[in-house]
């Protein structure tokens, strides 16, 4: 099962366990995790479902595509961290 | 007269009590987050602080024990935009509105006969209504979807944004916003219907042919005096204005002294006649006056101002203090403000002299008494 992981920050400013969860892209593994745990949401994707903008999101070391949707495609066993971005903010 | 002060910083929420004769710092919450703006909700004793972690967005956090505790709260958020609603397009940067919180920038209590119910006002221009006290909002689409908002823009700010929020106290359903840039807006129906209103208010910034629409007015800070609440003051970008008929028409107050730019603005709450101002350099300096540090008084409804400067730095002082940084309590003589620079400063006469609470604090962006 894909592992999901967030920034030590986040875990600072509301619950962020990492877990591992079902789905074969990013944002069904992230419903997931907001299914556990419905407050962290918000930190995490904007009103809108995207991406915060500055929050970046890797998948098996790399940034996913899809900031909008979260398309990005997950393989069962896939690393996906959930970073606070470079970018100021 | 308040003994407990709430400051909302850059770096979380400091708080000051007035101990054995004395204001001193206290406790510090919300270490190292922003936090824009506060609500000591006087009809239940609830402590709201909108906090906004920048990388992970805005939050609103409640206490019902003056900031010992706090849980966090629903936070205002903007409904999925529906794809057949066209994008409103910023008229300056041609951008398109963001359906999303970029910024909590006013928070108020509704009216006594309407527990629960509390104001929001956002960037980028969204107006929220909670009726249980925060524990849900609803975005006002009334509002939101006004056809006059496409001519909304920001000052400062990338996007508009409702930072004054004035219920009055005579009737709840009478609620009037004041918007960066967007002028002044009301409601008589308690949020169903809209109108701009405000003649008389004007813009420089604007080309000569829309100088006086009130549409496109930047009204820094617009506050009513509790009492008589068809007495209002606007600290606007271009000066200080003044109404006496709830904001229908707008003075301007001409005799400054020394500035008509500022951000804040507070009145007395009975006496209409007097209102207080922190002024600096327009515009484009944003300093005190030479570099000396004041808070103008005025006492006659706008006819003359003072500079109050006793206990205030008049030499290489580069405060500025942004519009929700200075308060007043009921008493109507113990006033407080916080600078751009850390500062925080009390007066309990009034404005006539003023004594430093630190000079050691993040940016202030808000202060209010509890």
């Amino acid at each position: 099962m894909p592992r999901v992981e967030f920034t030590p920050n986040l875990a600072r400013q509301t619950q962020a366990p990492s877990c591992e969860v079902g789905g074969s892209t990013v944002a069904e593994a992230l419903n997931e995790v907001f299914r556990k745990v419905p407050g962290l949401r918000s930190y995490v994707l904007d009103d809108q479902g995207a991406v915060r903008t500055h929050v970046v999101i890797f998948v098996d070391g790399s940034t996913i595509r899809d900031r909008a949707r979260l398309s990005d495609t997950l393989r069962p066993d896939s690393e996906v961290f959930v970073m606070q971005a470079l970018s100021g903010g | 007269m308040s003994t407990k002060l709430y400051l909302g910083t850059r770096k979380g929420l400091i708080e000051a009590e007035k101990r054995e004769g004395r204001w001193q710092l206290t406790r510090c919450s919300f270490r190292g987050v922003q936090v824009p703006m506060l609500l000591p909700d006087a009809r239940d004793g609830r402590l709201y602080a909108a906090v906004n972690h920048g990388h992970f967005g805005s939050k609103v956090h409640v206490s019902t024990d003056a900031g010992a505790t706090w849980a966090e709260a629903a936070c205002p958020t903007y409904p999925p935009k529906p794809d057949d609603v066209p994008d409103v397009i910023n008229p300056m940067s041609q951008e398109p509105t963001p359906w999303t919180l970029k910024l909590i920038w006013s928070l108020e209590s509704g009216g006594k006969d309407e527990p629960g119910v509390l104001w929001c006002g956002t960037i980028p221009g969204g107006l929220f209504k909670s009726m249980d006290s925060g524990a849900s909002w609803s975005l006002v689409t009334s509002l939101w979807n006004h056809p006059a908002r496409a001519q909304w823009f920001g000052g400062g700010a990338d996007w508009p944004g409702i930072h004054s929020i004035v219920v009055d106290p005579r009737d709840s359903r009478h609620v009037q916003l004041a918007v960066s840039c967007a002028g002044v807006w009301e409601t008589h129906d308690g949020g169903e219907s809209w109108a701009c209103i405000g003649e008389g208010m004007f813009a420089e910034f604007m080309p000569p042919d829309q100088r006086f629409d009130p549409g496109i007015q930047d009204p820094h800070r617009m506050v009513a005096c509790p009492l008589s609440p068809d007495h209002q003051w606007v600290q606007h970008h271009n000066g200080i204005f003044h109404s006496t008929d709830g904001g229908r028409h707008w003075q301007h107050c001409d005799k400054v002294n020394p500035s008509g730019f500022g951000f804040a603005v507070v009145v007395h709450p009975t006496d209409p006649q007097t209102a207080w101002f922190v002024p600096g350099v327009k515009d484009e300096m944003r300093v005190p006056v030479d570099d000396a540090l004041c808070v103008m008084r005025t006492r006659d409804g706008g006819a003359t101002f003072e500079p109050l400067r006793k206990g205030l730095p008049q030499e290489h002082a580069y405060h500025l203090v942004y519009r929700h940084a200075l308060d007043i309590s009921g008493d109507g003589r113990t006033l407080a403000f916080g600078s751009t620079t850390g500062s925080v400063w009390i007066s309990e006469d009034g404005g006539d002299s003023w004594e430093r609470l630190s000079a050691e604090l993040p940016p202030v962006y808000i202060v209010r008494f509890g």
